[in-house]
């Protein structure tokens, strides 16, 4: 059974990305009274951009291909890590949470480097921002899971995520309340989403994610994206099972339930995006110490 | 065995650069024969600790010396073990390193003081983590602080370099006071100086609290503990690069092991005090690298970082005393090992980080961040070399540092209650403060690894530099290894870390509390094994789909500008301008900025600079005020002889009368 499990994990985890981002679009366009791309249009874009050629930078060397592939890798691993549906994930161990968070870590290291190796002032600056705002979005990621270790009394991932966790919205629910609000902060900010970066605009100066990779091309573009939506993918998934820790009795359901969850989230997500503006630059600092200020809290409550 | 074969090897090591005082200055002789007798030396400490790693079996030294309160006492344990294979390793490689980075023929005038200086330092490291006499701990303490000294300041025809030399003299004097006093204190305790436990009610509580506070004082100074890192960050910037090697990898760390060893000799410790080391190492961690963001000078940028890691290594040793105080020998196990690995990793990969460094200084001649860049394309191996250093520093898997971090956050993590014993959720704090320094050490390492290898040449010697050859890119190449080595395979040093544990607190001697039993070390393996799995197949991929398509080369894409400069490139310093700015308050930039007031303005400049906030803004104008204060005392100094004679005629004459009252 298990096996089983593992099986629709992985294709889950492979398959479901891009769909996230196509209902975000779709949303969007929705609000907007347009018509919208395709559902599926992230994926025709993935599979576009790696049949497509690609123009390397003269300044580059081998860190610039170093991004996509090891920003890919590590998120792969880190979906490997992640109960999905209430299932336990295929790889699980005590202390899997501080991977998992380490893993996005080192993909922002080589991306981050990454749009350095061009030389771009553009790319520089989309860089220092990456960096700077995840030195905030990580406490709050980290404050969140201490207070779901001390809810659920494990130190990984599986145990903090699935069956015994549904229990805690009895005793710490106020804390709960907070840390989910401080994940979806957390959630919008390292996916680069409104309101803190808008990934459709024109303007390269207000960029964060989408401007450190303007120079990337074709194959290596199409793994970046992908690699990106499998982060929104995954910091959803954690997101999704704080909010609602329960099980529908048969494993089967529950897969269902996660779909639909899911795809709920990137509606909702869409919405957020549809009627907030994008912050300026220099208030983003000031809502991550929120987020982290909320997940305190929510730690504070419980151990008081 | 070992402890014979240890001491051979310091003495090995010690008269290493004896034979090349008596050689030209100019011949390459002496380099080689110092740097022979020295890996000789370390072959020699290597197997003997070995021996004792393997076998568990020490055979204590106690040879008599006729020094008050002194024996020649010299015995390995776990915790002395953990410490020895660094202090070996390192300093070895650093002089392998030295061969074509501080070529004799190059420095004919200070070649042989360096060499012979590298030798003294490593040698009496060793020996006070051997030492199992306070006199004989504190003799080669001394050595240890003074031969230093005369490394900090090789180039001691440089003001700056005499400078910072000053101040590490009297931070290090500063230090050993405290520990003199501090001895003193342990002395009156034991009955002895002898450096063993304590008896239960020996040491009253006010005694054993102030023996506490002198040892943090003391060993915080040397292992350069926010806010008593005075020395650090002049220190290793000045110094030669293996130099700055073997302060930052291993000399500071004998402040780490002052602070265990006497921890382990007190017999309680009231839960307090576990809670302060804590939040020192937390506060040392985070603003050490608040500071490494700061920095425009590689050197200093990671002598910063050296702080930054001391500080955890700190958290992991309060978290451990947490633990025996209240009964977790969990924690004790969690937060020992991991501070002990992370002696060893920061270890290897700062090391590794100067070595890197170094190559880039030996080939620019610049250490400023800002002049470099484009590097990985002359120096691919140096660029490689620096990417494993900075990877494995910001803890990221599947490398070294992320292993100890992690031991560390399972016992932080489990400080909120989770395992069986009491809670102490205050601890757990630390643990999202852990997680800041992480993201702020991948800011620092993007910024100086982007700055100084990538992108384009912001200066024409940074354009033509040149790689380093062999015997420079040999011991970076080790160091990687081992980095990769210990995070992949992080169970090979488990049984090592339990002893040091058992030494340190025989609660946690039970198999539950065996830091494989604890940690999941096979997992981390397995895991590091499938990153590197997929990285492979993710490149793959991309090679594959390389070969089936078209890839062209154009200039970089700057939204329609054709011409790219180097000056376009963000530096080090606007990739640092947004975090400089969020840690204003700490770091207090010096901005220094021209507006313009005319229609047509001159040609402007815009400079900001971080200064050492202790040094510059608290200790410089204290000493100057207690310097201008205690002027009147100069009355005294007539400068004629017959006036010093009439103060020795008078002082005697005064005690002599104190006698006989």
């Amino acid at each position: 059974m298990f096996v089983i499990h593992v099986l629709i994990h992985i294709v889950f985890m492979f398959a479901m990305p891009p769909l996230l981002l196509g209902v975000i679009a779709k949303t969007k366009a929705a609000f907007a009274g347009r018509a919208g791309p395709p559902l599926l249009q992230p994926y025709y874009d993935c599979i576009k951009l790696l049949q497509k050629g690609s123009v390397l930078s003269t300044t580059t060397t081998w860190v610039f291909l170093g991004g996509p592939v090891v920003g890919l890798a590590s998120t792969l691993v880190a979906g490997l890590l992640l109960p999905l549906g209430g299932h336990a994930a295929p790889i699980s161990f005590e202390g899997d949470l501080i991977l998992f968070a380490y893993l996005f870590a080192l993909g922002r290291f080589f991306t981050a480097s990454a749009a350095l190796d061009t030389g771009s002032a553009f790319e520089g600056m989309g860089a220092a921002r990456e960096v700077t705002f995840a030195c905030l979005a990580e406490p709050a990621l980290f404050f969140g899971l201490l207070t779901l270790a001390k809810l659920s009394q494990s130190l990984s991932l599986t145990g903090m995520l699935t069956e015994p966790f549904a229990v805690a919205w009895g005793v710490g629910g106020s804390s709960l309340v907070l840390v989910a609000v401080s994940l979806f902060i957390v959630l919008l900010a390292e996916n680069c989403r409104i309101p803190f970066d808008d990934p459709n605009t024109h303007l390269e100066l207000t960029m964060i994610h989408e401007v450190m990779v303007l120079d990337h091309s074709g194959p290596a573009f199409g793994m970046i994206l992908y690699g990106a939506a499998m982060k929104l993918f995954l910091l959803g998934a954690v997101l999704l099972r704080v909010l609602v820790p329960v099980s529908l009795g048969n494993a089967w359901f529950d897969w269902a339930g996660f779909l639909a969850g899911m795809t709920l989230l990137s509606v909702f997500i869409g919405v957020v995006e549809s009627t907030m503006a994008r912050l300026r630059l220099v208030n983003v600092p000031k809502v991550l110490v929120a987020a982290c200020l909320l997940a305190a809290f929510g730690l504070v409550l419980l151990v008081k | 065995m070992s402890e014979r074969l240890v001491l051979i090897a310091i003495a090995v090591i010690a008269l290493s650069g004896v034979p090349g005082l008596f050689m030209s200055r100019r011949a390459a002789g002496g380099q080689s024969i110092a740097t022979v007798l020295a890996a000789a030396g370390a072959m020699l400490g290597i197997v003997g600790t070995l021996i004792f790693a393997v076998t568990g079996s020490s055979e204590p030294i106690a040879w008599r010396w006729p020094v008050p309160g002194g024996e020649f006492a010299v015995a390995i344990d776990g915790i002395a073990a953990i410490f020895l294979l660094p202090i070996f390793l390192i300093p070895t490689l650093g002089s392998i390193y030295g061969l074509e980075y501080w070529r004799q023929a190059d420095h004919p005038d200070d070649g042989q003081k360096l060499r012979l200086f590298y030798g003294f330092v490593t040698a009496s490291l060793a020996l006070v983590v051997i030492a199992k006499n306070a006199v004989l701990f504190l003799v080669a303490w001394e050595v240890m602080a003074m031969a230093a000294f005369f490394l900090v300041t090789t180039e001691d025809r440089e003001p700056a370099v005499r400078e910072v030399g000053w101040v590490y003299i009297v931070a290090t004097h500063a230090a050993t006071l405290c520990l003199f006093a501090m001895f003193a204190l342990l002395q009156r305790a034991v009955g002895s100086f002898e450096m063993i436990a304590a008896a239960e009610d020996a040491v009253t509580p006010g005694a054993a609290r102030a023996i506490f506070l002198l040892a943090v004082a003391g060993f915080g100074i040397k292992a350069g503990v926010m806010p008593l890192h005075v020395w650090l960050p002049g220190a290793h910037a000045m110094a030669p690069t293996h130099v700055s090697a073997l302060l930052s990898g291993v000399l500071i760390k004998v402040g780490i092991y002052g602070l265990v060893r006497i921890t382990s000799l007190l017999p309680q410790s009231p839960a307090w005090w576990g809670g302060f080391v804590l939040a020192l190492g937390a506060v040392s961690a985070v603003l050490g690298v608040v500071f490494a963001i700061g920095q425009h000078d590689l050197k200093r940028l990671l002598a910063y970082h050296s702080v930054e890691n001391i500080g955890i290594i700190v958290m992991g040793v309060g978290l451990a005393m947490l633990g025996r105080s209240l009964g977790r020998p969990d924690w004790i196990a969690l937060g020992l090992a991991g501070a002990l690995l992370h002696v060893w990793n920061h270890g290897l990969f700062k090391s590794l980080l100067f070595f890197s460094a170094g190559s880039v200084i030996h080939a620019v001649h610049t250490r400023e961040i800002d002049q470099l860049g484009g590097l990985a394309k002359r120096m691919p191996r140096t660029a490689l070399a620096f990417a494993v250093g900075a990877a494995a520093i910001c803890g990221l898997p599947p490398l070294n540092g992320f292993v100890s971090e992690l031991l560390i956050y399972l016992g932080l993590f489990r400080t909120v209650g989770i395992g069986e014993g009491p809670a102490w959720s205050g601890a757990a704090f630390a643990a999202p403060a852990l997680a800041l320094v992480g993201a702020l050490a991948v800011a620092c390492f993007v910024k100086a690894f982007g700055a100084v290898f990538l992108g384009t040449a912001r200066s024409d010697r940074s354009g033509h530099a040149r790689e380093s050859g062999p015997s420079m890119l040999v011991p970076m190449a080790v160091l990687a290894a081992c980095c990769l080595l210990i995070g992949l395979a992080p169970a090979l040093i488990a049984p090592l870390l339990d002893r040091a544990v058992v030494a340190w607190a025989p609660t946690a001697a039970s198999a539950e509390f065996r830091v494989a039993a604890l940690a999941p070390l096979g997992w981390i393996s397995a895991t590091g094994l499938a990153l590197v799995g997929a990285i492979a197949l993710s490149s793959l991929l991309l090679c594959e789909r390389f070969r089936r398509s078209e890839v062209a080369s154009a200039v970089t894409w700057d939204c329609g500008y054709a011409a790219p400069s180097a000056t376009m490139q963000y530096t080090s310093s606007s990739f640092a301008e947004m975090l400089v700015r969020l840690f204003r308050s700490v770091l207090r930039p010096v901005v220094h900025t021209a507006r313009a007031t005319s229609l047509f303005p001159r040609a402007a400049a815009f400079e900001s600079n971080v200064t050492e906030p202790v040094l510059d803004g608290v200790l410089e104008p204290m000493s100057r005020s207690i310097a201008s204060f205690l002027s009147w005392s100069r009355v005294l100094q007539r400068g004629s002889i017959q006036a010093y004679l009439f103060y020795v005629f008078v002082a005697l004459v005064g005690m002599l009368v104190w006698v006989a009252l």
